[in-house]
């Protein structure tokens, strides 16, 4: 390749076609062309060829044209406009593609005789360009970047702002009386020019007033609204009057840099966004056949047509078809209702299903978005009393708020009234807007949202922004053991008479459980067999049974199987094969390297350990955790509950933390529950958070974080108490202009989300800076 | 005085054409990418130097 390096096999490609082309100017015009892989995936895109589908999202269809618009989230240099615009020398059917870089799209005419739509998608892919296509919204994502219409309206208030100013200098000047005609003609025109300034540009001020008195609330635009309208009806009643000139000039005057101040409040946001974006969602896996071989991938990189494979407990990802001859699938997160459906070859299994019994095969028909299982996640069902404590409180304190507002406007007026009753209506307007407790309810969301980003950052995944205030709250937390502290095996062997056929056997029937220990004896068993399972059942926590080619296999406790259990430092898992005791897998599990640590810094808040297993690893326990933390073994997934709600009884708030699959219902009854995973899989609406097995040191970490939050949310509330007040007192004695009241507002929201987002930046710098 | 009223009339008659210009600028998209335009006049249609075919 004409003694060229490329990092990978996609730019190599990328150069071969475009050398063929004589494209490689691409290679001029920047120092680093080339996309990061990051959106890069292997879509096939089959489905964009269904006549329905194209009609979809075709901006333009007809036999020799057509015109489509994609979203390629991937443009991000010169570069990628020069290649993007070049693609009718790359491929034949393609007439002409314009890329939108602000909107981040590319709009392509091309020819669907000679090129299909789906090909023009791969075509993109094969580029790095690969294009989200939502077929869902049909909408592109704001193709500008921008808000039009508040543009506009700004644009509107501007013109209508510096009008009416000029038309009063008369008025600022002072005429004499001879010319008194023509004061009554500027202000003529000036209620001309108001009328769009007030009632186009401040629009929205109306609106949201008007839709929150439907509802028989009061929010907090309702007192801008009312200001807006007693300056503007006073205003014309004095010029048609011929009382006074009006004061159209500070209400238009004031709509301008309201909508300044949207406006950069607007930009404000954009760039602290909290919004989750795809690295904060838990990166869920999946089990894709890939050239015949199962591979995990990641849930939103599926793609219809995809063979997935889905295991005991795990839930179906995408609406997808069975390829297997039956399951049962319970949909209780979905419908609520528990009892498993029965499913035959070529039926529909919808997401958010979880499997019971035998592995099954399925085949992808629907993509999937992360947001649909987060929002799963977010079920009712799912959700704890308490969530939104102070949400709750910030919107009962915004509209007392604003009935207090309302109320010390009143009373403003009315004093100012006897007092100077020309300048009432003035007072009475920059009381409204200064008032506005809008600062208020951003510091929580802004706090909690960017706190919750970044621990997603570091490998733990949360619910939803409230778990972070319960979070702070903990005082006990419990562990479960098998995943949690312990992963991974240092040896697993097996003690007892068995032949290669029959661990094949074994092995088939731990494959289709997601037990950490069936797993890791799994993994450790060499020998393959392809046979079916048949009547497999599952206890979760406990034991796995089925027939495999007629002989009835049980792998679990001691117990359950018959076996005897002698008394060493080591998991085991028995097997019996038709009844008969055939020996017993000694397990050495590994404990996670960072268990020792963050036990002994989280103190005496380690209340306990529950563990489904026997006590074969009682004493290895012992080292780790201290004398105050009680070790309880052979614990049902029913006795972990009753554990955590008799903590709960006693006034404790409990953390849970486990591994999800035996112990949901602790999971949900604790306060946080929290799910340790490795490589994904397991997705359990149950928990609040997600924690990634590496990251277990952290936990100390992250509790501590969430702690900072409520001080920084409360700061913030101080700060935008501080400024309401001070400004109302100086609104109320009448030094402060609605035009200087328009411009502080917006500034002190703004200095609320700055102050939370740094605060929560620099903390989380602090704390991660020593983990490290 | 009338003049005044002239030059007023003329002035704000001005300033509505424009803000009518720009809202209709707006409206129909001259705003939208304001980054491509800029380079995709550097870009010429070069000649196929390897080979020169007439």
């Amino acid at each position: 390749m004409e003694d060229k390096h490329f990092c990978c096999q996609g730019c190599k490609t990328v150069f071969e076609i475009l050398n063929e082309n004589d494209l490689c100017e691409y290679y001029s015009f920047d120092k680093n062309p080339g996309v990061s892989l990051r959106y890069v995936s292997d879509e096939s895109f089959a489905y964009l060829d269904e006549a329905a589908i194209r009609k979809k999202i075709a901006e333009f269809d007809s036999d020799s044209f057509s015109r489509v618009r994609f979203y390629v989230p991937a443009i991000h240099c010169i570069s990628c406009i020069w290649l993007l615009e070049n693609l009718q020398r790359l491929q034949k059917g393609i007439l002409k593609s314009e890329v939108n870089f602000s909107g981040k799209s590319v709009r392509i005419d091309f020819n669907p005789k000679e090129i299909a739509f789906s090909k023009v998608a791969r075509l993109l892919t094969s580029l790095g360009y690969a294009p989200k296509i939502n077929l869902k919204t049909e909408e592109l994502p704001n193709s500008v970047g921008f808000n039009k219409s508040l543009v506009i309206k700004l644009a509107i208030a501007g013109v209508g702002f510096g009008h009416i100013m000029l038309l009063s200098f008369p008025e600022y000047l002072g005429l004499d009386g001879t010319d008194e005609y023509l004061q009554r003609i500027f202000s003529y025109i000036n209620i001309a020019l108001a009328i769009p300034v007030t009632f186009y540009s401040g629009r929205e001020y109306f609106e949201n007033a008007w839709k929150s008195f439907a509802q028989r609330q009061i929010n907090i635009d309702v007192p801008i609204a009312v200001g807006l309208f007693a300056l503007f009806f006073r205003s014309v009643y004095d010029i048609l009057w011929n009382v006074g000139p009006g004061y159209l000039d500070s209400l238009a005057g004031l709509v301008f840099f309201l909508l300044i101040g949207r406006w950069f409040q607007s930009k404000t946001y954009e760039n602290l966004a909290f919004d989750r974006d795809y690295k904060s969602y838990f990166p869920l896996a999946v089990q894709k056949l890939v050239d015949s071989e199962w591979k995990p991938i990641l849930v939103y990189e599926l793609s219809p047509e995809d063979m997935i494979r889905i295991r005991n407990n795990e839930i179906v990802p995408a609406d997808s078809l069975l390829e297997s001859e039956a399951a049962y699938l319970d949909y209780s997160f979905v419908t609520g209702e528990s009892k498993p459906v029965r499913t035959v070859k070529g039926d529909w299994v919808y997401a958010g299903g979880r499997l019971i019994g035998q592995p099954i095969e399925l085949v992808v028909k629907k993509r999937t978005s992360q947001s649909h299982l987060t929002s799963l996640w977010n079920e009712a069902a799912f959700q704890k009393p308490e969530e939104g404590k102070y949400k709750r409180i910030i919107d009962k304190a915004a509209r007392a708020f604003t009935w207090v507002v309302l109320l010390i406007a009143v009373v403003t007026g009315v004093t100012w009234y006897f007092y100077d009753a020309s300048r009432m209506w003035l007072v009475l307007t920059s009381v409204l807007m200064v008032a506005c407790p809008c600062a208020l309810a951003l510091a929580a969301p802004f706090t909690y949202g960017n706190m919750v980003r970044i621990f997603g950052r570091h490998g733990f995944y949360l619910k939803n922004a409230d778990v972070i205030e319960r979070m702070a709250s903990i005082d006990s937390i419990v562990f479960d053991k098998t995943g949690t502290i312990t992963h991974g095996a240092n040896t697993v062997k097996f003690v007892g008479l068995i032949d290669d056929y029959e661990l094949a056997w074994v092995k088939i029937l731990t494959a289709a459980s997601t037990h950490p220990l069936s797993s890791l004896i799994t993994k450790s068993i060499m020998s393959h067999s392809i046979v079916e399972i048949e009547n497999f059942k599952e206890r979760l926590g406990s034991r796995v049974e089925g027939y495999i080619k007629g002989a009835y296999i049980k792998v679990g406790s001691a117990e359950y199987t018959g076996g005897k259990d002698p008394v060493i430092d080591a998991s085991r898992v028995f097997v019996s094969i038709n009844g008969e005791p055939r020996g017993y897998f000694q397990i050495e599990t590994s404990v996670r390297p960072q268990v020792g640590e963050v036990v002994s810094k989280l103190g005496k808040r380690v209340v306990a350990l529950l563990s489904g297993d026997s006590n074969g690893e009682s004493n290895r326990m012992k080292h780790i955790f201290q004398e105050y933390t009680k070790l309880l073994f052979n614990q049902s997934p029913h006795d972990k509950l009753g554990f955590v709600s008799s903590l709960q009884q006693s006034n404790s708030k409990v953390m849970m933390i486990g591994d999800g699959l035996n112990d949901s219902g602790a999971l949900q009854q604790s306060d946080v529950g929290i799910a340790v995973t490795d490589n994904a899989g397991v997705f359990n609406p149950a928990c609040d958070g997600i924690l990634a097995g590496k990251q277990l040191g952290l936990l100390d970490k992250f509790l501590t974080l969430s702690k900072t939050s409520i001080v920084i949310v409360k700061i913030g509330f101080g700060i935008s108490f501080f400024y309401n007040l001070i400004a109302l007192s100086f609104a109320i004695g009448g030094f402060l202009t609605p035009l200087t009241a328009a411009i502080l507002m917006p500034i002190s929201s703004m200095s609320v989300v700055g102050f939370s987002t740094v605060a929560v930046m620099w903390v989380a710098k602090q704390t991660f800076k020593e983990a490290k | 005085m009338l003049i005044i009223i002239l030059l007023i009339s003329i002035s704000l008659t001005i300033a509505i054409f424009f803000l009518v210009a720009f809202v209709w600028s707006m409206k129909s998209g001259q705003f939208d990418d304001t980054y491509g335009p800029s380079v995709r006049m550097l870009f010429e249609d070069k000649k196929k130097t390897k080979s020169p075919k007439p």
